[in-house]
């Protein structure tokens, strides 16, 4: 199959799949199965670009211009082939957990719920492709759109007022900062294409390079930079599968992912280093890294937790690019892959943990461990992956990111990689203590006990529900050894043209 | 035969100008003379129907930058009215006539429900002479015949917005406010076309040009120019002049919103630039002066003034009454920017924001149908019950945002370009700040159809609109989408249109 014919289908297909969730809403076996297939498919035309191409750079595939110099445009690179394998193979696992959570756990409007996270996944891929930066932004606000109904799921006051906030910010966001910046970047270098070594070099100077970049960090309001980060704990109110991919892989990395692409193509690394605009940039991500993690360690609910451990972790990759140097953009780039597989991890937990007891404290969950051996376990591994240690993914991208601060000569970077390690073991880990070794906490709530448990006993969420973070575990230990191969894989996008 | 055939279609083609006006204008009284209720719309809608297949004919024909001259009865110009099209103006009139044609599909349904039967040919006959007034006054060259045609259309409209009455008896106090309003700025509408034929002695639009050239400033040409700024000003909406409007666009039968919202003030913002840039050409420094010192300041004004307060409507419709308002500044700040990529912008979202509107107004035509009323309270609820309904409406919404994709995401675009290009910061931050405004009224539109639960019986027992309503309504939704990817037409016109003005001319003279 011809590589730009693998590029459309893995748009059209996850856009087809909402149609026929909506046409087989009555029936729902079959369209939960037909969604499969379609998660399936656009992982296996993900995985034809990637044999086709390996980790080159294709030819902008112009489907039609809009205007002179904004086209609809599509190409393949390292960093864009990453994150829609990523994006997509996760589909699969999340797709399945999703089926497993939302009957486990009798949710309601499946069929909406199901479509649009098709369409999610359709963004997604949109993003990921993307030749040029109006591409992105197109895609980029139909990903906020298409999850805003996911968030507001479950119709309660308290979803619609987080809805409102992740809308609000994103939206906020995008439109006020994001487009103007866009909008000046085509007036200044007079195209928009994702070209290596950026566009920008001797377009602008001086501290417009600062103030543009300025619009991107905090225009891309989804890599929740603060203080632009009040839309992701809003949106845990979402179904724990919306959290676990949107606010793990789609949505976050979307947001992430933009940001090393505008760092790398758009203004160019060089130029970044040479002008020193991101510098200030380099210590707002550190800033966020420290304080989010500071907030997660103070955050008894075990979602919301996670989600301040998400802003911290974003803005590893933010400060990535911020360090200017090629390290630090592989770097940035990895922990893309290896933040998704350990965060992914925990989301399921969490969500398994809720599907069997409904408990969402951190404080309840004492001895919980011992009757999910499964879910805790994986959250153990996810939670290590997270903090960094080996064998686990993490480690690698950390340690780049720590080669790219020496590289810099940015010691108080190192420094705060290194708390902000500390503050990931202090916020994690006590999960999983509590879990296995203090005694079990015996309050079962009365529902919880009519809804799921016949004899009042706890045991392992559904096959579904449980099987899915297991999976996402072992990946992250695979990737630990594969890690190697990722950084070969992703040195072009940081070479010299 | 054949020859006879081709023939008559050619001479006919030479006088596509003048039938652009006559079609609607002999349809008019033609529906009152055959006096049948059941004949009324299919006239009507042919009528309108051809003249948006005229108004097509003539945009092809100068979209390239030409310039069409129709004598009307044979009299050169000045002596004889001039009927004058180039790239600008046929674009309205496509726009008009394009938009008259969806509505009126529309209006079938909608107008059976809204207007008693009794009414509906005289209905009809209204529409048809608006439409008439609205195409008359893009396709002249004549500073008076716009007049006339202004009021053409203007009376019509009074009786249109009237028509609401039989659903909310307020349409007749708004229909007299707009009355008492609209006569004013005809009143100085025409005052200061007295005061160019004092200073000039021609009516002739183009030749008036010249003759201003020739003699430069004074103070009767610039009296005259005050005095068209306010009175056209009035039709347009300018903010602070638009008080007539939002009770107009609530109370009036939901086709005539939608017909009215897309194309009146449309028409008026023509008229504005066809006054500022043609008569008085772009180099007239009381002109400029007026733009950068008055326009710019109300547009930008109304983005913010008329967005915040479409923030706290409680009803949809309204809320869309003073959106337009707030639209009309971007559309000003485009015209008042002075260069050919803020002229375009604004000529765009003329476009632009034409169809949006008119799928917005269109969609509360349907709600009105099944839920009885536009206000948040009855509308909540109603993306599960109408949800093709519900779901054209967002993607109204999402191009009056100006979401990329859409057709208001053009406009958008090129209008903080133009900002940017002539190195105004500020105004480029007002433009995308006041879109967060727009944010926040369609987001509460959305948040009631979605995420709250039907609140009357009407609305839990609705079902999506008959396809005579839906069809029209999902055409202009699809439109906004379309013009958000291929805009060949759109800019295509804009472009050549904001050139021919800023050159300052009807084309070559």
């Amino acid at each position: 199959m011809e590589t730009n014919t693998a590029i459309l289908l893995s748009m059209v297909i996850p856009f087809a799949a909402v149609a026929t969730n909506l046409l087989l809403r009555h029936r729902p076996n079959l369209r939960d199965g037909v969604t499969l297939a379609a998660a399936v498919l656009t992982f296996l035309s993900v995985l034809t670009i990637l044999a086709n191409e390996g980790n080159g750079t294709t030819e902008p595939m112009v489907l039609f211009s809009v205007m002179p110099g904004l086209d609809l445009a599509f190409n393949v690179e390292p960093l864009g082939l990453m994150f829609a394998i990523l994006a997509s193979g996760l589909w699969i696992l999340t797709h399945l957990y999703g089926i497993g959570y939302m009957r486990g756990n009798k949710e309601d409007n499946h069929t909406r719920f199901f479509a649009c996270f098709s369409f999610a996944i359709g963004a997604v891929m949109g993003i990921a492709f993307s030749a040029n930066m109006f591409t992105l932004f197109l895609f980029y606000e139909a990903l906020t759109i298409s999850t805003y109904p996911l968030v507001a799921h479950k119709g309660t006051p308290e979803a619609i007022k987080g809805a409102r906030t992740y809308m609000g910010i994103l939206m906020g966001t995008s439109i006020g900062l994001l487009l103007v910046a866009v909008i000046w970047t085509s007036s200044a270098a007079g195209t928009l294409d994702f070209t290596r070594g950026g566009i920008l070099d001797g377009k602008i100077a001086g501290p417009a390079v600062a103030v543009l970049l300025g619009l991107y960090a905090f225009g891309i309001g989804k890599a929740a930079l603060m203080p632009f980060h009040r839309w992701l704990p809003a949106a845990m109110v979402a179904p724990t599968p919306v959290s676990a991919l949107l606010h793990a892989v789609a949505v976050v990395k979307a947001g992430v992912f933009t940001m090393l692409k505008v760092g790398i193509y758009i203004f160019g690394i060089d130029f970044l280093a040479s002008t020193g605009a991101s510098e200030w940039l380099m210590w707002l991500a550190a800033f966020s890294i420290v304080a989010a993690s500071v907030v997660a360690l103070t955050k008894d609910n075990l979602k919301a937790r996670l989600a301040y451990s998400t802003i911290s972790q974003l803005s590893y990759i933010t400060l990535g690019m911020a360090l200017a140097n090629s390290m630090g953009a592989l770097g940035g780039g990895m922990h893309i892959a290896t933040h998704a597989l350990g965060k992914i991890t925990l989301f399921m937990c969490a969500g398994s943990i809720y599907v069997a007891t409904h408990k969402t404290e951190i404080s309840q969950m004492k001895g919980l461990g011992r009757v999910m051996p499964i879910t805790f376990g994986a959250f153990m591994i996810g939670a290590m992956s997270v903090i960094g240690l080996p064998p686990f993914a993490g480690s690698w991208s950390k340690w780049l990111l720590i080669v790219s601060a020496a590289d810099a000569t940015q010691w108080v970077m190192i420094a705060v990689l290194m708390v902000s390690s500390l503050l990931n073991v202090a916020y994690l880990l006590p999960v999983v203590a509590r879990g296995f070794f203090l005694p079990a906490d015996d309050k079962v709530s009365e529902a919880v006990i009519a809804r799921n448990l016949k004899d009042g006993r706890i045991r392992e969420a559904p096959l579904l529900v449980w099987l899915p973070p297991a999976i996402s575990a072992l990946g992250t230990i695979l990737l630990f050894f594969y890690a190697g191969d990722l950084q070969t894989f992703l040195a072009p996008i940081v070479a010299a043209n | 035969m054949a020859t006879d055939v081709t023939q008559t279609a050619a001479s006919l083609a030479d006088h596509l100008p003048v039938l652009q006006v006559l079609v609607p204008f002999i349809a008019a009284p033609l529906t009152v003379l055959i006096g049948s209720r059941r004949l009324a719309w299919p006239i009507a809608f042919a009528a309108s129907a051809a003249a948006t297949a005229i108004a097509f004919a003539l945009l092809m024909q100068v979209i390239g930058g030409g310039v069409i001259s129709y004598h009307l009865g044979g009299w050169a110009p000045p002596i004889g009215i001039e009927y004058r099209v180039d790239a600008t103006n046929a674009f309205v009139l496509l726009l008009v006539s394009g938009i008259s044609t969806v509505v009126l599909i529309y209006a079938r349904v909608s107008v059976a429900a809204e207007v008693p039967r009794r009414q509906h040919t005289l209905f009809y006959t209204a529409y048809l002479l608006c439409l008439t007034g609205l195409l008359g006054v893009a396709v002249t060259g004549d500073a008076f015949n716009v007049f006339v045609f202004l009021e053409i259309s203007s009376l019509s409209t009074y009786v249109l917005i009237a028509q609401g009455a039989y659903r909310d008896k307020r349409a007749l106090t708004a229909a007299f406010d707009y009355l008492i309003m609209g006569t004013i700025g005809a009143t100085f509408f025409v005052i200061g076309i007295g005061l160019l034929y004092m200073a000039t002695g021609t009516l002739n639009m183009a030749d008036i040009a010249e003759r201003i050239a020739e003699q430069g400033s004074n103070r009767t040409v610039q009296s005259a120019f005050a005095f068209i700024v306010v009175g056209v000003g009035l039709k347009v909406a300018i903010y602070p002049l638009h008080l007539w409007l939002p009770n107009a666009y609530t109370f009036a039968p939901s086709a005539i919103s939608a017909f009215l919202a897309a194309t009146a003030t449309k028409v008026a913002v023509y008229v504005l630039m066809r006054f500022i840039f043609t008569v008085y050409q772009p180099g007239f420094p009381f002109a400029v002066n007026t733009l950068i010192v008055i326009i710019i300041p109300f547009a930008v004004l109304a983005m913010f003034a008329a967005s915040f307060i479409a923030v706290f409507q409680t009803d949809f419709k309204r809320m869309l009454a003073y959106s337009s308002v707030a639209q009309i500044g971007y559309i000003l700040l485009g015209i008042g920017l002075l260069s050919e990529t803020g002229l375009t912008a604004g000529i765009a979202h003329l476009f632009n924001h034409a169809i949006t509107k008119a799928t917005l107004f269109m969609g509360v035509g349907a709600f009105v149908l099944r839920a009885g009323g536009s206000f948040y309270d009855r509308i909540e609820g109603l993306g599960r019950t109408m949800p093709w309904t519900s779901a054209a409406v967002v993607i109204g919404g999402l191009s009056l945002i100006g979401v990329p994709g859409t057709a208001g995401f053009i406009s958008k675009w090129l209008l903080v370009q133009a900002a940017l290009e002539k190195g105004w910061w500020p105004v480029a931050m007002l433009i995308v700040a006041s879109s967060l405004l727009a944010v926040v009224y369609v987001w509460r539109v959305v948040e009631a159809l979605y995420l709250k639960t039907p609140g009357t019986a009407a609305a839990a027992a609705a079902r999506d609109v008959p396809l005579g309503m839906l069809l029209p309504l999902w055409g202009m939704a699809l439109a906004t989408i379309y013009f958000g990817f291929d805009t060949n037409l759109t800019l295509g016109a804009s472009r050549t249109a904001a050139q021919a003005l800023l050159a300052g001319g009807f084309g070559a003279h």
